[in-house]
């Protein structure tokens, strides 16, 4: 028996592949159960090898929608304990559970997982500051316990996720059962880090949630620049930098999505040097002020946070995604197989240029951008899933 | 140098035929289950198959090596057609990324656009796209004594079409294009050092590869590209007349050893 059989206990029969990303949002705001991402994940069960899946789901707590629901994964129930005894201090606990589970779904040495909705003690003087105390305390949180992590923090947000197939993974956390309007789903193929249940997708922080398919060669230098803004690297997979880079940028600092793409996958220099004045002074400057956030290497990312979904690939696309519009769904996936599979009246896909954030937001119809060569809109008569 | 046999074959393909074509149902097939049950209809003695209700099944295709007919309904997976050897896939809509890789010989034909690095390491057989394809197009094409593999693109491609290109033809006819509009690609060609890339209509020289230079094309260039827009307009029931018409650049490799210096002091 070799290590990989030791550590991969799915054997070596995996085709080389990679990650699988999905993820749509119903910009009216209706909200959808979890069979149509947990049939689109699971269509490209070829991209991940077992070694992880995972979902989020926004909208999906709408009785505690003021709380932040964060989940916490635990090694023992010593673990939870001490985490539960840290929450109870610095938050006022609204409601705690165990997180449902179906313990028949085939997943294997799952931790104990459960959901704390909590309200900042020190959080009178508005929302701002309590998410800054938030991120305080999952921060400190994360960094000072070894057995227990909180995976997911924000408003009316769940995520569910662990080492299993994408289908495994949804049954035990019965990921069907929830509903929203937006979700974003991850089927890991673990390559430059461990496969392990704090390292499968989606990352969050407050409401930011990431999927990823690649890897960001540049995240020593991006986890050094966060590090001196108060966010702590725990989950040992070059993901989490894509997280915190996203709170930086688009919480803290304000930047548009748009403005946050010219940071993480900024033109090349010789594309700069061709733009109009205007826009050339606006990249240079976001290269010069965010240098260190660039993103260098092979990734497609989908960022979400509440009612806003932003899919983006490096800027010479060495990751696929495919973005589709229905109506006043957005898609982003993979694969376009997956969306055809769960709706029957696409309108527009096309393939993203790497760089080019497809962007979509609660109350906005979706619009496919102008200048992007479009595929084939099918209309499939029935949704084949079920 | 331009490999015809194909040509030949793309009249089976098209012509109405007495051969009993057998369908199979691909719905909630795993992709090796529907490609077992393909070959062994091949193996029965079945010239054409129609495939339905694809969704996202991979190398479809790749376990035919025999010159069948297959017809493909729905969204064929990934690499298509990889490493295939001698089977003519008709695709009625997109196809996703790797159409083609590392294929041998045979026909893919995709009445609709295919994704990215369709034709990666293709090293023979033919490619038509009615409209439009991704990034990386191409990539290590090969050629190789008779063998010529050749890309036919309708519309667009988007960027590092023919990267690294060894052998081979690519023919973008930008009929996507709208009056006055550009090739978005960017970065054609990078790495070039064989083949021939021609494109009809406007491009950016401003970012094409390094390794590529651009020419008009001459007389033997042109029975080329009459032969690749025949086939284009016959098979997707286009007129080539206007197809021929407008302006075409034939981009080249500079050297056939564009990184030869490169590790040498």
């Amino acid at each position: 028996m070799s290590w990989s059989d030791l550590e991969n206990r799915y054997g070596d029969d995996r085709v080389s592949s990679a990650c699988g990303l999905f993820g749509f949002i119903d910009t009216t705001g209706e909200r959808h159960d979890g069979q149509a991402a947990i049939s689109a994940l699971t269509s490209m069960k070829e991209r991940g090898n077992g070694l992880g899946a995972g979902y989020a789901v926004y909208g999906c707590y709408p009785q505690l929608a003021e709380a932040y629901a964060l989940h916490v994964m635990c090694r023992t129930e010593d673990d939870r304990k001490e985490m539960a005894r840290y929450l109870a201090g610095a938050f006022e606990i609204v409601h705690q559970e165990p997180l449902p589970v179906h313990s028949s779904a085939g997943v294997v040495d799952a931790p104990l997982i459960w959901r704390f909705f909590c309200v900042p003690r020190q959080a009178d003087d508005g929302d701002k500051d309590a998410d800054e105390y938030v991120v305080r305390a999952v921060m400190t949180a994360n960094t000072r316990m070894e057995g227990a992590y909180v995976y997911s923090s924000g408003k009316n947000l769940g995520m569910f996720k662990g080492v299993g197939h994408p289908e495994e993974i949804a049954e035990y956390f019965r990921v069907a059962d929830y509903a929203g309007y937006l979700w974003t789903a991850h089927n890991r193929f673990p390559t430059n880090t461990p496969g392990w249940w704090g390292g499968a997708h989606p990352f969050g922080l407050l409401d930011w949630s990431v999927v990823h398919n690649g890897e960001i060669s540049s995240y020593g230098t991006n986890r050094r620049y966060l590090e001196t803004k108060g966010y702590h690297c725990t989950m040992r997979t070059d993901t989490e930098v894509m997280a915190y880079a996203a709170d930086l940028l688009m919480r803290r600092h304000g930047l548009t999505p748009k403005q946050a793409a010219l940071v993480m996958a900024s033109p090349l220099w010789n594309e700069i040097e061709v733009l109009p004045e205007e826009e050339q002074r606006t990249c240079q400057t976001i290269r010069q002020t965010y240098g260190p956030l660039l993103m260098n290497g092979p990734f497609t990312v989908i960022i979400a946070r509440s009612g806003e979904l932003i899919g983006l690939g490096d800027r010479i696309r060495l990751r696929p995604l495919t973005a589709a519009i229905a109506g006043p769904m957005l898609y982003v996936s993979s694969e376009i197989a997956a969306v055809h599979l769960i709706e029957r009246q696409v309108e527009a896909v096309w393939t993203p240029f790497g760089g080019e954030p497809v962007i979509g937001r609660l109350g906005e119809v979706p619009e496919c951008p102008r200048a992007v060569p479009k595929r084939v809109a099918r209309i499939i008569e029935e949704p084949t899933y079920g | 140098m331009v490999d015809l046999r194909w040509l030949t074959s793309l009249d089976l393909v098209r012509s109405e035929s007495s051969e009993e074509e057998i369908e199979v149902d691909a719905r909630r097939l795993p992709y090796r289950t529907l490609n077992e049950r393909l070959a062994e209809l091949v193996r029965q003695g079945a010239s054409r198959l129609r495939v339905l209700a694809v969704s996202g099944q991979r190398y479809l295709g790749t376990n035919l090596m025999a010159p069948v007919r297959v017809a493909i309904d729905g969204v064929p997976g990934n690499d298509l057609g990889a490493f295939m050897d001698g089977p003519q896939i008709e695709v009625m809509g997109d196809a996703q990324d790797g159409c083609g890789n590392t294929m041998n010989s045979g026909l893919i034909a995709v009445h609709g656009s295919v994704g990215d690095i369709a034709g990666h390491s293709m090293r023979g057989g033919t490619i038509l796209v009615r409209d439009n394809a991704g990034y990386r197009v191409g990539i290590h094409m090969k050629e190789y004594g008779e063998r010529c593999p050749a890309i036919v693109i309708g519309g667009t491609a988007q960027h590092f079409l023919g990267e690294y290109m060894a052998g081979g033809v690519i023919l973008v006819l930008g009929r996507s294009l709208e009056t006055g509009d550009i090739h978005p690609s960017r970065y054609i060609g990078t790495g070039m050092h064989g083949g021939v890339i021609y494109l009809r209509g406007k491009f950016d020289e401003r970012f094409l590869g390094k390794e590529v230079g651009v020419a008009p094309l001459d007389d033997d260039d042109w029975a080329t590209v009459r032969q690749y827009v025949f086939a284009y307009a016959r098979y997707f029931d286009e007129d080539p007349e206007p197809l021929l018409r407008g302006s075409y650049a034939k981009l080249y490799p500079r050297t056939r050893r564009p990184y030869g210096r490169l590790y040498a002091y």
